[in-house]
């Protein structure tokens, strides 16, 4: 091997890491290590004159090498490859250490710290050497999307691309797109009703050539990469026609099953065996529950839907057909599911009449939903007292340790729509913390601070139906402390609303796992960059959108849509795109044809060549996942960038300190 | 003492096979001996060490040493024998990678004379009576060697030139290792690099395997008493662990093309650090379950993960030995 000459760059990072690590000493040390020629420190490596130190060195002492002692790799790699490159270095002959993420934020002590930054940087040093020089591979891209979840986020976001040109497939799985918004009655704060601005964008989306619908259908499985992505979908059977079917409803009318809940209502009303989920559906096409339908289920019907379709578009032999799509781009946009409020039983939901979960109650005072939007308790009485308890299921540390952002606004919310169908009705709110945050939020909570709501701070202790007095007899009692006025009181309602937290979808991990990225700790979907990069995910191509990433308003969830489909946009714009070199390669003179690695390979980039025996790699396909290099016992596919011995030499450096 | 070149072959911690095997080298063994004065070989000449220790160094010129580093004795000879030979080979798993003595390391000696002198089922041992190294007698003082806690391989303990691996190394491969050695003792040849492995081919185990290999992937594993395997077919794809794949090729799989998995004594193929992890790796990444509920129940059908993949390789692999 060549004498190497290795510049070792090590960044304050401000105080972030030389508040904790002492950068002087570092470069003092990394100075004296073997290759290295250049050792500085500076304030921001990442800013133009820190970077300049990078090409300079290159250019006036010929580095041959460099390593940067900075942040993550996933924050700045790109930055100062760029700047090597820039200075006519491989970019591949740069490293990152990470002494921020992995070493000054997560250490107390101080000596510590330097001590554990002179590891992670000998890390590098140690491997550097061994580096080689690699060229990054262009690849075609193509130019549709796929957008996944047909919710507020996913419209938006399908609604934009199209707008674009860009042709985009819309995958929802349920019959109609629409999502949660779309069983809103107001929305807050400025009580514009739900449907008024939901159902344009969704019957345009419905309408727009670009866009390609795939209701009551589910994405099974996704290959590729950045750029071309290979993705299953498999569109269930809904046993009607969806090209004959007009919508008309007939078949509805005249199915015999007539007491299958409504999902829609959440159960509050009842719908048909074959059904359309709510009168705005798009596409407006009736679908047939195969649970339900006493044809599907095998039982007697004398199926009265058949002779009601006038275009005879039932077809009780559908199967669900899998189609693949391929596109250049992904948003995922699964949205979210209510917490549900069960578990605290404390509470007594699902065991107490009248104590309704908040999207039961949307439903309620829902103009369609299952009362007219009358807001009525369940023996159809107008209630005269209603308590709203928020934060059910939320900042807690039983359930979830997060703020769900929103419940404080719809709680208030709720109190403007029932004093303004009930003026009489008394309405409680019992919070913790009220957090108004949004434009136009706080004012919206003074205003109801004048209509006469009862604020009490205090996270509810019990709703019972133990009444201790008449005037408690035969109603609900919510027990709760005021901890404003220090004492606990007793509140006779006639209906509870629990404010439950937005929750992920209960197969968020393995949709993730689906599309190839992570979930955070409390199971939302993982953002590259919490601030910087908050659509994208560590899968390239891939962005997410709305409540799926994190609760959030209407609002953000419709700006988060933009920003998706604008990173969707200037991927799928350009007829090329840049891949990592560090694929795999496999040595024929040493693979023994064992066939583990060729199954494994999720981009289908290994073959089996039956004339030589052996696996070979195709270079176009392979996207340096790793995979076969980890499964092939007698070491034979080696990454690039990522060879056994330079991952030994990384830890012997770690080590050797 | 003849013209002739020296050639000497040691027993260390081990079970005596690979002397057995250079025996089953058939009529070569005339050529050795037309070839070579043997000047050590404990199993089949009588020397003592004393005549080892009177030898001038460099003195033998290819010793073969078979045996991991079990006890003090070992360790004394790898020194005696290093010292006195010109081309020192690790012979055989054990010498090469620490064999199954190298099990020893996943406890201790003392552990181990437990169970040897007491909690074995066979043993009737009431008074707890145990091997001591040293006893007094009239005639003077008796010693036996120490035993040592953890097993070392040749080369943890002394240079060495070659290595022959395999448990016990091949006929035809300890043949060609002596043809090679013999040639480049007479002139006629080159000796191989230092440090190279010696006696094997370049793949894996499956590279020699006849069986039909297709696409792997593990619903559960099982082991060859449990049923019939296909006699055609992978065994690995059937669920045995077979560790041809992360096992270097030179015995003409004579295992697996007779029905028993390989068990990896020839050790890791060229570039593979470290034997068992890289075989782990492999059952980690074909075990074909979807959650981590099956996933378990698929690894606890495995039984003595270490025993199976470090079964002759845990004293060289990187963990080496468990901590105690």
């Amino acid at each position: 091997m060549a004498q190497e000459k290795i510049g070792v760059y090590v960044c304050h990072c401000g105080t972030n890491i030389a508040g904790k690590v002492d950068v002087e000493e570092v470069t003092r040390w990394a100075a004296e290590q073997p290759n290295v020629a250049v050792a500085r420190n500076y304030k921001y490596m990442c800013s133009d004159p820190g970077q300049d130190l990078i090409k300079q060195d290159i250019k006036e002492h010929g580095i041959t090498r460099a390593v940067v002692a900075a942040c993550s790799p996933t924050m700045h790699e790109p930055t100062f490859r760029k700047a090597a490159a820039d200075g006519g270095l491989n970019p591949y002959l740069l490293q990152m250490a990470n002494i921020r993420e992995h070493c000054s934020w997560v250490t107390v002590d101080g000596e510590a710290a330097t001590a554990k930054a002179k590891r992670i940087l000998g890390a590098q040093i140690h491997r550097l050497p061994l580096n080689e020089p690699l060229d990054p591979i262009e690849v075609p891209v193509n130019p549709n999307v796929m957008v996944v979840g047909g919710g507020i986020a996913g419209i938006e976001a399908a609604l934009k691309l199209a707008q674009a040109g860009k042709k985009v497939y819309l995958v929802e799985r349920d019959p109609s797109i629409g999502g949660h918004m779309a069983m809103f009655d107001k929305t807050f704060p400025t009580l514009d009703c739900a449907a008024c601005i939901l159902t344009p964008k969704m019957s345009a989306a419905g309408k727009e050539p670009h866009i390609e619908m795939l209701a009551y259908s589910e994405v099974t499985e996704v290959e590729g990469y950045v750029g071309n992505f290979k993705v299953k979908v498999r569109k269930k059977a809904r046993y009607v026609d969806i090209d004959t079917c007009t919508g008309c409803g007939l078949c509805t009318e005249a199915c015999v099953v007539r007491k299958v809940p409504n999902e829609f209502d959440r159960g509050l009303s009842k719908r048909a065996a074959a059904y359309i989920p709510f009168p705005q559906a798009v596409p407006l096409r009736a679908t047939i529950d195969p649970t339900r339908c006493l044809t599907l289920t095998g039982k007697k019907c004398k199926q009265p839907c058949l002779t009601a379709c006038g275009p005879g578009a039932i077809d009780f032999d559908q199967k669900d057909e899998e189609i693949e799509v391929e596109v250049g781009a992904i948003i995922v946009a699964t949205g979210f599911e209510l917490w549900d409020p069960t578990p605290e039983k404390r509470y007594s939901y699902g065991k107490l009449d009248n104590v309704l979960s908040s999207l039961e109650f949307e439903r309620i005072s829902n103009a369609s939903g299952p009362t007219g939007g009358h807001i009525l308790c369940k023996n159809g009485e107008p209630p005269k007292a209603v308590a709203i308890l928020h934060c059910v299921g939320s900042r807690d540390e039983n359930y979830q340790e997060f703020c769900s952002r929103v419940c404080c606004m719809y709680s208030l919310k709720f109190a403007h729509l029932i004093k303004e169908h009930l003026p009489e009705c008394e309405v409680y709110e019992c919070y913790i913390d009220m957090r108004t945050y949004g434009k136009g939020y706080e004012e919206f909570y003074k205003r109801l601070m004048n209509e006469d709501v009862h604020f009490i701070r205090g996270r509810a202790a019990e709703v019972t139906d133990v009444g201790l007095s008449p005037t408690e007899e035969g109603r609900l009692v919510v027990k709760v402390e005021d901890t404003l006025l220090g004492i606990t009181r007793r509140l006779p309602v006639d209906m509870v609303i629990l404010s439950s937290g937005l929750a992920p979808r209960s197969d968020a991990k393995e949709t993730a796992q689906t599309f190839g990225f992570g979930c955070s700790a409390n199971g939302f979907y993982l953002e590259r960059h919490p601030k910087l990069e908050p659509v994208s995910t560590v899968t390239d191509g891939i962005f997410i959108a709305g409540c799926c990433q994190y609760p959030k308003d209407i609002p953000d969830t419709v700006a988060q849509a933009g920003a998706a489909a604008a990173g969707a946009l200037a991927l799928v714009d350009n007829p090329t795109v840049n891949v990592e070199p560090t694929i795999s390669y496999i040595d024929p003179e040493k693979c023994s044809g064992c066939h583990i690695c060729v199954g494994l390979c999720p981009h289908a980039a290994i073959q089996y060549n039956e004339e030589k025996g052996v696996a070979e790699v195709i270079t176009a396909a392979c996207k340096g996942c790793g995979v076969c290099v980890a499964a092939c016992a007698s070491g034979v596919p080696q990454q690039r960038g990522y060879l056994d011995e330079q991952i030994f030499a990384e830890i012997e450096g770690a080590l050797a300190v | 003492m003849t013209d002739k070149f020296k050639f000497a072959m040691y027993w260390a911690g081990s079970c005596g096979g690979c002397e057995i095997a250079v025996l089953e080298t058939k009529d070569k063994i005339l050529e050795l001996d037309a070839n070579y004065d043997v000047v050590f070989w404990p199993v089949a000449a009588d020397f003592k060490y004393k005549d080892v220790r009177a030898y001038d160094d460099g003195f033998i010129d290819v010793c073969l040493f078979n045996g991991c580093i079990r006890n003090s004795e070992n360790e004394e000879i790898a020194h005696l024998l290093r010292q006195k030979s010109k081309v020192l080979v690790a012979f055989g798993a054990c010498a090469t990678m620490g064999g199954i003595p190298g099990l020893i390391n996943e406890t201790t000696a003392a552990e181990l004379k437990e169970l040897v002198y007491t909690k074995n089922p066979s043993i009737d041992n009431p008074e707890g009576i145990y091997p001591q190294e040293k006893l007094e007698v009239p005639e003077g003082e008796l010693e036996l060697p120490h035993l040592y806690d953890t097993v070392r391989t040749l080369d943890q303990t002394v240079a060495v030139d070659y290595y022959v691996p395999g448990c016990p190394p091949e006929a035809h491969q300890i043949a060609a290792v002596l043809d090679v050695v013999t040639a480049a003792l007479k002139g006629e040849g080159e000796l191989p690099p230092k440090g190279a492995v010696v006696g094997v081919a370049p793949k894996t185990c499956c590279d020699e395997c006849k069986r039909v290999k297709e696409e792997k992937k593990i619903s559960g594993f099982r082991r060859m008493w449990e049923f019939f395997p296909d006699p055609e077919k992978c065994l690995l794809e059937q669920g045995v662990v077979c560790m041809g794949p992360a096992t270097r090729a030179g015995c003409g799989a004579r295992c697996t093309n007779v029905g028993m998995p390989c068990r990896g004594c020839y050790g890791p193929p060229e570039g593979v650090v470290d034997q068992g992890a890289k075989m782990l790796s492999t059952l980690a990444s074909i075990v074909d379950a979807p959650t981590p509920e099956e996933i378990a129940e698929i690894t606890a059908t495995l039984p003595d993960p270490v025993g199976t993949f470090y079964r002759f390789g845990l004293a060289s692999s990187l963990l080496r030995r468990a901590k105690v």
